[in-house]
């Protein structure tokens, strides 16, 4: 029934300007609402990205300088473009038990994809995303990161 | 100036100096006019334009017009070297006649004549062949078949605006256009004819939107479509004269909108309220006019960022179907106004 409205002259034409109407209140709404756009430069005090945002990739520490990575080379095995370089050590503990834990965890920004597919390898959420995304610098050797910092340990977990 | 030396040069240094006006006039308008499709249409967008160049972007036109006077004039191998060179010409002179007529204040217009509407309808004509002779002469495919459908869109559209305008001439007995604005003295012709004014002032925009290739009747010009049309084949200053002569038109289907429906350079009287209208009558004519025409490019502007393009058969279809039949009901309807003595 609709349909054949829409189809005669008369019926088609009216049609026509409501939905044209419609259209035009839809762009002037548009018009005089506050525009998107972040004007960069100017803003950076106040920048603040979404939270999933992947802008470099960190381990973080505690403050006790502990992390919670336990060198499992998981990340280093999903990263698809070989970016993650895991150095570990084998120590005794004192119950004389042999452990590896990790020496240098050696990350290349510049061949970085940010996938996450390393994120979401680790088991333990050691090292994860941060907001931070002007990383430009003037020389390529700037850009392999270490990411545990020095003197840093394994978080013991309390039982 | 006649005494100090003899007329026919008195004249002709009239005539160089008003020529020299209108170039200035119109050089400036269309530098207006870019800035604010610029603006408009990012603001339709919900982005914020142009506004790095110069404080909100003002001087960024100035940059696009420096640029486009320096790019170099590409010469064609197999075109047909009179008539390409010809084109553009031809279509900023259609643009300079229709221009000249329209009354900017009282008393400030360059063409004045009794039969004014009639001049400015077969000026405007000038333009299609302009068009055609780009498309033809550019030794291109795409080019022609901009230029075919353009001129058959262009041809089509006349007609709407004829009758369109002729309701209005029912309504002032007069053609001209001084004639026009001076009657509109107690109240616009938007207002005075009611019913078949308003119908008249829509289908006149629809159809000058049309008559420019702008809006959504841009297809002999679709950028995406036949990579810019008639206008493929020109570089540098030649296709900086068909822009110009776009904006222009532009601007000047919405200056004839605003002297035959909205009153010209006349204040907004509302009849019996004294006070409002000498505080209306303290802002100087030009502004009313220029005030008017841009609030009518802004409509067009709005129409032509909300709707998608249409194709070549829908075009001719709106118009001889549509368009044409209301108009002419519309006329009838006007005439039977004006007999009885209907109007304001």
């Amino acid at each position: 029934m609709d349909q054949n409205k829409k189809d005669s002259y008369l019926g088609g034409l009216l049609n026509g300007i409501k939905t044209l109407l419609i259209g035009m209140k839809t762009t002037i709404t548009v018009f005089f609402r506050k525009k998107v756009t972040e004007q960069y430069p100017e803003n950076r005090a106040t920048l603040k990205m979404f939270d999933r945002f992947r802008g470099d990739l960190i381990m973080p520490h505690n403050e006790h300088n502990e992390h919670k990575c336990v060198a499992c080379g998981l990340c280093q095995m999903a990263c698809p473009n070989d970016t993650i370089h895991i150095t570990t050590e084998t120590i005794e503990t004192e119950d004389g038990k042999k452990k590896k834990i990790l020496s240098k965890y050696e990350y290349n920004l510049g061949s970085c994809i940010f996938c996450q597919l390393c994120v979401n390898a680790c088991p333990h959420d050691a090292i994860t995303f941060d907001q931070e995304f002007e990383h430009a610098v003037f020389d390529r050797s700037k850009l392999i990161l270490t990411l545990n910092h020095p003197g840093s340990k394994l978080m013991v977990k309390e039982k | 100036m006649t005494s100090l030396m003899p007329e026919g040069l008195a004249i002709f240094i009239e005539c160089l100096v008003i020529g020299v006006c209108i170039i200035l006039m119109y050089a400036l308008l269309a530098i207006i006019l870019i800035y604010m499709e610029r603006k408009i249409c990012a603001f339709f967008q919900c982005r914020l334009g142009p506004n790095r160049v110069g404080k909100w972007g003002i001087l960024q036109v100035i940059g696009d017009v420096l640029k486009m006077l320096t790019k170099e004039i590409i010469e064609m191998k197999n075109v047909d070297r009179f008539l390409y060179n010809l084109a553009p010409f031809m279509v900023l002179i259609a643009s300079f006649l229709t221009f000249a007529c329209l009354p900017v204040n009282k008393g400030m217009e360059i063409l004045n004549f009794n039969v004014g509407v009639f001049f400015m309808l077969a000026a405007s004509s000038i333009g299609v062949v302009g068009i055609l002779l780009a498309g033809w002469s550019s030794n291109n495919k795409f080019s022609l078949i901009g230029a075919m459908r353009s001129g058959a869109q262009i041809i089509s559209y006349e007609l709407s605006i004829g009758l369109s305008i002729l309701t209005m001439i029912v309504l002032t007995g007069t053609m001209q256009f001084s004639e026009i604005v001076e009657q509109q003295a107690d109240g616009w012709f938007i207002f005075k004819g009611h019913i078949p004014a308003i119908i008249a002032f829509i289908v006149y925009l629809i159809a000058g939107n049309a008559e420019t290739n702008r809006g959504p009747f841009d297809l002999p010009e679709a950028e995406s479509e036949l990579t810019a049309g008639y206008h493929t084949e020109y570089s540098g200053m030649h296709f900086g004269f068909f822009y110009l002569a776009e904006y222009l038109n532009m601007f000047i289907v919405a200056g004839i909108a605003a002297t035959i429906f909205l009153g010209g350079w006349m204040p907004f009287h509302i009849v019996g309220l004294d006070g409002f209208n000498a505080i209306m009558d303290y802002i100087p004519g030009f502004i009313w006019f220029f005030g008017k025409a841009f609030f009518v490019v802004f409509l067009l502007m709005w129409i032509k960022w909300t709707f998608p393009r249409l194709r070549i058969d829908q075009i001719l279809s709106l118009e001889w179907k549509y368009l044409v039949p209301i108009s002419m009901i519309n006329l009838i309807l006007m005439v039977l106004i004006v007999a009885f003595k209907l109007h304001f």
